[in-house]
């Protein structure tokens, strides 16, 4: 068996933390908090980690003759100033926080602003890459609920059968919807399953 | 409350037992996978990046291990075990990307296992298993260099993603890589299905180590999983008979 010691780990801190959110036994619930509360450090570390990570890959992009790629040092530069702001002010700083958000609010609002023209040129461009029913209904619930959503058939709602209509259109995105996470939370399951049994391990030991 | 929390470690216990059961006993459902286009193009283009010597980016999402949608990035990285395998021979292996310190993490300790397992530790890089940026924006501006730079035949965006996605998918798009995209998000699902040639909706996202050969006990899980569904539909439908005949 792959790595017994951490998945002997896994398994037992698995089954106690699902057993002391199912069962109220005074021994399970201390011992469900302590495991969860170990998750913030360790997601944090981890968090460090992975950030000294993107560091050295950028570090080695930048020193790579092959591919060097020039963007890299303005990511190094914008960590060492904010990380040295950050070290000097405090993360709780108002002026410190102003410097971030004002760069990275914007940033971020252009990203969204490319992304609604992406999204609007692959909608245009989707029977290229998609034929079949599946593109034609996607396409035709898009339109009718850009129609619905946008007030413009709510002149003739105080018409009896029109009224039942669109109530009747409305729930049929949540019918949907609800339909699709019920199908995620039931593979939710089984691969929270597979962990909990050892048959599926994320991890080598 | 009790009897609910009974019932709910009975149907964990009754799962688990199945997943189990079916994973040693293979021959008693014996029913195939449906045959779906999207992993017909999958594994055409794991065979296509291996023979030309491209990368494959497989890119695991933004939800850490602690999170309550952790289950898709899980399913990520079971599939990023199997490329890593079938793909060790070729001369650039898969690039995991995430924007998460857990997932990046474990994308590493996964590569890691898969070449370990393959008696080619030698071959593995911990930069292969990236954090590209730690909030839901920087995550993906910092993926997108990989989809134009690093010589990416095939993008696969397994985990949980928003719709900026998207951007990604049609960087890769713009590069003609294969794209495919699974996630249990609901917007990020509508903005894949434009913006990448193949989209896994709902459940089939958990699908895909069965579809990549991962093993038995995936396939054990998808049938298990097919199991509950009709489980699900059968309470659904005898209650909406009960609620019309006013039984409830």
């Amino acid at each position: 068996m792959r790595a017994p010691v951490s998945t002997a780990i896994a398994i037992a801190t698995g089954l106690l933390v699902l057993l002391g959110a199912f069962l109220p036994v005074p021994v399970l619930l201390p011992v469900r908090q302590i495991l969860l509360s170990w998750t913030i450090p360790v997601a944090a570390t981890a968090g460090l980690i992975a950030i000294l990570n993107l560091l050295s890959v950028h570090w080695r992009k930048l020193n790579s003759a092959r591919e060097r790629d020039y963007y890299s040092i303005i990511l190094l530069l914008a960590f060492v100033v904010t990380f040295i702001a950050g070290l000097l002010l405090g993360p709780t700083d108002p002026n410190f926080q102003k410097v971030v958000t004002y760069i990275q609010f914007p940033v971020e609002a252009s990203l969204m602003g490319v992304l609604t023209v992406t999204l609007t040129y692959a909608s245009i461009s989707l029977f290229q890459r998609k034929r079949g029913w599946l593109a034609v209904l996607f396409t035709a619930s898009t339109l009718l609920f850009l129609i619905l959503l946008s007030g413009f058939l709510n002149i003739p709602e105080n018409i009896p059968f029109v009224k039942d209509l669109l109530a009747a259109l409305n729930t049929l995105p949540i019918a949907g919807a609800r339909g699709i996470l019920l199908g995620i939370a039931l593979g939710s399951i089984t691969t929270g399953l597979r962990i909990l049994i050892g048959a599926d391990r994320p991890y080598s030991g | 409350m009790m009897v609910e929390a009974i019932m709910a470690l009975a149907l964990i216990a009754v799962t688990a037992g199945l997943i189990l059961l079916l994973t040693l006993q293979r021959n008693i459902l014996r029913s195939g996978l449906r045959q779906l286009p999207a992993f017909d193009r999958l594994r055409q283009a794991i065979g296509l990046a291996v023979e030309n010597g491209t990368r494959i980016h497989i890119t695991l999402g933004k939800a850490g291990i602690a999170s309550s949608t952790s289950a898709a990035g899980l399913a990520g990285l079971t599939t990023l075990e199997r490329i890593a395998r079938v793909s060790s021979i070729s001369d650039r292996p898969p690039l995991a990307s995430s924007g998460e310190g857990t997932l990046t993490l474990l994308s590493q300790d996964t590569l890691r296992a898969a070449y370990r397992q393959m008696n080619q530790l030698e071959l593995y890089d911990p930069h292969r298993g990236r954090l590209t940026g730690p909030t839901s924006f920087s995550y993906i501006a910092g993926a997108l260099p990989i989809a134009d730079g690093e010589n990416v035949s095939a993008h696969l965006a397994i985990g949980n993603f928003g719709p900026e996605i998207a951007l990604l998918m049609e960087a890769g798009e713009q590069q003609e890589a294969f794209t495919l995209a699974a996630t249990d998000s609901l917007s990020a699902q509508a903005a894949l299905f434009t913006s990448s040639q193949e989209t896994l909706i709902g459940e089939e996202l958990f699908a895909i180590p069965a579809y990549l050969n991962s093993g038995a006990v995936y396939t054990a899980s998808l049938q298990v999983q097919d199991i509950l569904r009709w489980g699900v539909i059968v309470v659904i439908v005898a209650g909406s008979i009960l609620k019309l005949l006013g039984v409830v």
